[in-house]
């Protein structure tokens, strides 16, 4: 890696917080480097819900809100 | 016979008449223990962020099965028509499955449902494949008014969420069962095994709670005695409960009285 690695980096806001993936990330890399299993999460990209289907083809875009959301408890 | 006495809600046919929530647990194996003894076939599960930082911590789903059982993912926190679609595209998503709970609330001190966001959201969610069962006031108005906006359940309240007061008003819950085509639970209110016994007498489809098992100081307990309730509430109903009188009346015969 050198210097310009960072600088391939694009930032998102994942779930409220930052976080920093290379450039070109797709939504399944993105869950392979968060360790997320993807068949039991629904993702949304800038507000707009991103079919399971199509995880490994969507890439990410500097910028972009992702929302990542799992099934807990409730009533 | 209670063996044959099943319900259809949206196409689908269950045999237990109580559904339960996940929520308030203190883990998961009670969760689950819970569950089974309730006998309950749907579960109500929220929707939440994953935990980025803890991706491999244990899920809900690794318990309880969503092959055995029919998750009901709600919209529990949501204070909008908006929010709460948002919540239930993102929950299609993830399970797959078109029935789900409608919430609206309308402030935090009472968790009332807005009716108007409530009507609002159902009409959308019905456009858009949804199966609904929507959680709603007392009111036999507004209960016909989910019906005609695309509700397949609709679930009034019997006291506040998580309250344990028992229905407060049997007279609207029978008036919403009496003028209703589709299904109607009590969601919300239930304290003890005679309240949901009392919902099943008034005629409900079913009722729906979380706070009643999850707190009592036996959970696993309570939940069969809820199952218990449900089973004996609507063998009251269809069995027809003896008239009320003012006075008595004796049991035994006034004849050959020496």
């Amino acid at each position: 890696m050198n210097d310009t690695a960072i600088l391939e980096q694009i930032l998102l806001t994942l779930n409220g917080e930052p976080f920093r993936i290379h450039h070109g990330a797709t939504i399944a890399e993105l869950c392979a480097a968060i360790d997320l299993n993807p068949k039991k999460v629904a993702v949304e990209r800038n507000l707009e819900i991103v079919p399971r289907s199509t995880f490994a083809d969507m890439k990410l875009a500097d910028g972009d809100s992702l929302e990542i959301v799992h099934f807990v408890g409730g009533g | 016979m209670a063996g044959n006495d099943s319900w259809t809600v949206a196409g689908q046919t269950f045999t237990s008449r109580l559904i339960v929530g996940t929520g308030k647990y203190q883990d998961f194996e009670e969760n689950a223990a819970a569950l089974e003894a309730s006998g309950a076939e749907i579960i109500t599960v929220a929707v939440r962020r994953v935990n980025v930082s803890d991706p491999k911590a244990p899920m809900l789903t690794d318990y309880i099965s969503p092959k055995k059982y029919t998750y009901l993912p709600n919209t529990a926190g949501c204070f909008t028509a908006e929010d709460a679609i948002r919540t239930l595209r993102l929950a299609r998503e993830a399970g797959g499955w078109d029935l789900v709970k409608l919430e609206v609330l309308g402030e935090a001190k009472t968790l009332y449902p807005n009716m108007v966001e409530t009507i609002r959201a159902t009409e959308v969610l019905a456009s858009e494949g949804f199966k609904p069962m929507v959680y709603c006031v007392d009111d036999p108005i507004a209960a016909k008014q989910l019906e005609d906006a695309g509700a397949v359940a609709v679930m009034p309240l019997g006291a506040p969420i998580g309250s344990g007061l028992g229905i407060q008003n049997c007279v609207t819950i029978r008036l919403i069962v009496e003028g209703a085509k589709v299904p109607i639970l009590v969601d919300a209110g239930v304290g003890t095994a005679s309240d949901a016994a009392v919902a099943m007498e008034l005629g409900c489809d079913g009722v729906l709670m979380n706070t009643a098992i999850a707190e009592a100081k036996d959970p696993v307990r309570m939940a069969r005695a809820m199952k218990l309730s449900v089973e004996s509430g609507r063998e009251a109903y269809l069995a027809g409960r003896m008239g009320r009188r003012m006075y008595a009346d004796p049991s035994s015969p006034l004849a050959g009285l020496i």
